[in-house]
């Protein structure tokens, strides 16, 4: 149960607003960090949280694009390629990425290793091909620093487990 | 050849100012130390009317006028610091937010001391996550050292400061859809009247100030020297820096603090030019929601404020400059803002909701070399019968780009009517068809 497991982040988030359905955002946040996604069970807590209605959750989840509604790999890599970015090599960097990892548009490895997709502006224009990796930015790269930086996660996640 | 000034982005002279220590040696919280000591907040509001600072989100609006709107005797009013910077091709605020982050938070103390707020949130993209966990590190610094919470340097006034994460939606950026999203309501604009600054309008529907990073960075240079003195820099109807966001076909693309009033040659040319020495085409000087502007001599020559390029036919908007060489496809360029305004409109007002999915559905038809003159024609119509027509300026913003390539790139749409355009295309990845 998060409210157990995270009472003291969840009470520290409470105290930052007037109300607690303010809170929604950042317990969506904590929901995800626990489940890796948004699923049904993980809304319902949220929603018995806030003192909302888990239909409430569900339309907020959906509205913003940092929320998973479905799992994603251990490196969710999300390249943005909106035209800044893509006039700086970011449609070829994505296009190859796919293709090295081989998957589609939002697919994940068959390994549940990572997750690729396009995403809006990120606001690291000058620093264009870039990606966030788990909600971390990841800035002018290139295939070579990619795969080494894929290889650096695998080893990683080998360790972790 | 022009140089930078350097008021904002002073880590590129200080780097390490933002650490607290350092900000502090460099003359920081001198301004709010001065406003709480020196002056009343009625002063601190008119020494910002009078420097005519203009807010860096877009819209130039004065600063001071919109902190005079808060009504005094309410008993609750909140600041709203807008960190949701979301435009494409916009990245100043994060190097404020990351670099220099004590600025900005003296800034928004000044005003709240200027409004006697109860409260200043932070509304940070949710995307800048890694930043945001460390400006509540910079915030717990301040309320350790009396800068912020209890009792601030002993005023009796108290204004604790928090930092809220969004989570991925460009709508957010727009001030009322940024307060209902920090409400955990959905991120969607409301209906004004009343304006964020009026009972009824603002944050849980009290009064609010709603700044951008960068026009709150302003404020205590304004405090420390003066109002005349910040009116000495740049134009009087555009006084003072502007961050510019140059990205795209540039050479160096990064942040660049100049004077308004700086031409966009000049600017041009700090950036080292076009990549690779390629002749520059067009420019979008407000991201993707300002109408792009074919680098004619008049436009290379002409000074970057408020009034200039509204004269234009554009809008300095937050100033995130892209830059497109001779070699750009201005209708994939084009295609690719549709795809930007489809999916980034919230879908609360039909004309908005409706109309950038057909403007998506006409330009991919155009891309793929499948359109008529009626196509065209079409996405003309649907331009015309959005404007105007939405809560917000998304709906505005996203008929710019159509609009103004096809008034000046009209020449691109026809190649691809006449099959030489699709050609080109068929080189590039095409999307699928609506």
């Amino acid at each position: 149960m998060l409210i157990e497991k995270y009472a003291d982040r969840i009470e520290k988030t409470f105290s930052k607003y007037p109300d607690k359905r303010s809170a929604v955002m950042p317990v969506l946040y904590i929901a995800q960090e626990e489940y890796g996604w948004l699923p049904d069970e993980a809304i319902n807590e949220v929603a018995d949280i806030c003192d909302m209605d888990p239909t409430q959750v569900r339309s907020i989840a959906g509205f913003y694009t940092m929320y998973s509604e479905k799992p994603k790999g251990k490196y969710w890599l999300q390249v943005c390629t909106d035209l800044p970015c893509a006039l700086r090599g970011a449609d070829k960097f994505h296009k190859e990425l796919k293709e090295y990892l081989g998957v589609e548009e939002g697919g994940t490895t068959d390994d549940g290793m990572f997750t690729v997709e396009h995403v809006m502006c990120l606001a690291a224009c000058d620093k264009a091909p870039m990606l966030q990796c788990n909600f971390h930015y990841v800035e002018n790269l290139d295939m070579d620093k990619m795969k080494a930086l894929l290889d650096e996660w695998r080893a990683e996640a080998k360790e972790d487990k | 050849m022009v140089e930078e000034r350097l008021i904002l982005l002073r880590d590129k002279e200080i780097p390490d100012i933002n650490n607290y220590d350092v900000y502090v040696k460099n003359g920081g919280f001198d301004a709010l130390r001065k406003c709480v000591s020196d002056h009343s907040p009625a002063d601190v509001i008119q020494i910002v009317i009078d420097s005519n600072l203009r807010g860096r989100g877009g819209a130039g609006f004065s600063t001071g006028r919109k902190w005079s709107f808060i009504p005094k005797d309410h008993p609750v009013k909140y600041v709203a610091v807008n960190a949701d910077e979301s435009e494409p091709g916009t990245f100043k605020d994060r190097q404020i937010l990351e670099n220099n982050p004590y600025q900005l938070l003296e800034g928004s103390l000044i005003c709240a001391y200027s409004i006697q707020a109860t409260a200043i949130y932070i509304y940070c993209r949710g995307e800048f996550w890694d930043l945001a966990h460390d400006l509540e590190a910079c915030i717990e610094k301040l309320h350790k050292e009396n800068l912020a919470g209890e009792n601030i340097l002993g005023s009796g006034w108290s204004c604790p400061i928090y930092v809220h994460l969004g989570a991925g939606a460009y709508i957010c950026g727009e001030e009322s859809a940024m307060l209902s999203s920090l409400q955990g309501l959905l991120g969607q604009p409301r209906v004004r009247p009343p304006f964020p600054t009026q009972v009824g309008g603002g944050l849980y529907y009290e009064p609010t100030v709603v700044n951008n990073v960068e026009t709150l960075a302003n404020v205590p240079w304004i405090i420390n020297n003066g109002a005349d003195a910040y009116l000495a820099i740049g134009t009087p109807e555009s006084p003072g820096t502007k961050i510019f966001c140059m990205s795209g076909h540039i050479q160096n693309p990064g942040n660049y603090e100049v004077p308004l009033g700086t031409t966009i040659g000049d600017l041009i040319e700090l950036a080292g030019g076009g990549q690779n020495g390629k002749k520059l085409k067009a420019l979008l000087p407000s991201g993707a929601s300002g109408p792009v502007l074919p680098l004619t001599d008049e436009v290379l020559n002409a000074p970057c404020t408020y009034e200039a390029l509204a004269s234009l036919g554009s809008t300095l908007g937050s100033a995130s400059f892209i830059f497109m060489d001779e070699d750009t496809d201005m209708v994939w360029a084009t295609h690719r803002m549709m795809e930007f305004f489809k999916h980034e409109s919230c879908g609360k007002c039909t004309p908005c909701r409706e109309g950038t999915h057909w403007l998506k559905a006409l330009m991919d038809r155009v891309l793929a070399g499948d359109a008529t003159e009626s196509d065209v024609e079409r996405l003309e119509v649907v331009s015309i019968q959005m404007a105007g027509k939405s809560l917000c300026a998304l709906n505005d913003f996203a008929i710019n780009p159509v609009l103004s390539t096809l008034k000046h790139f009209r020449s691109e749409y026809d190649a691809y009517l006449n099959g030489e355009g699709a050609k080109a295309a068929s080189k590039k990845p095409v999307p699928a068809k609506a």
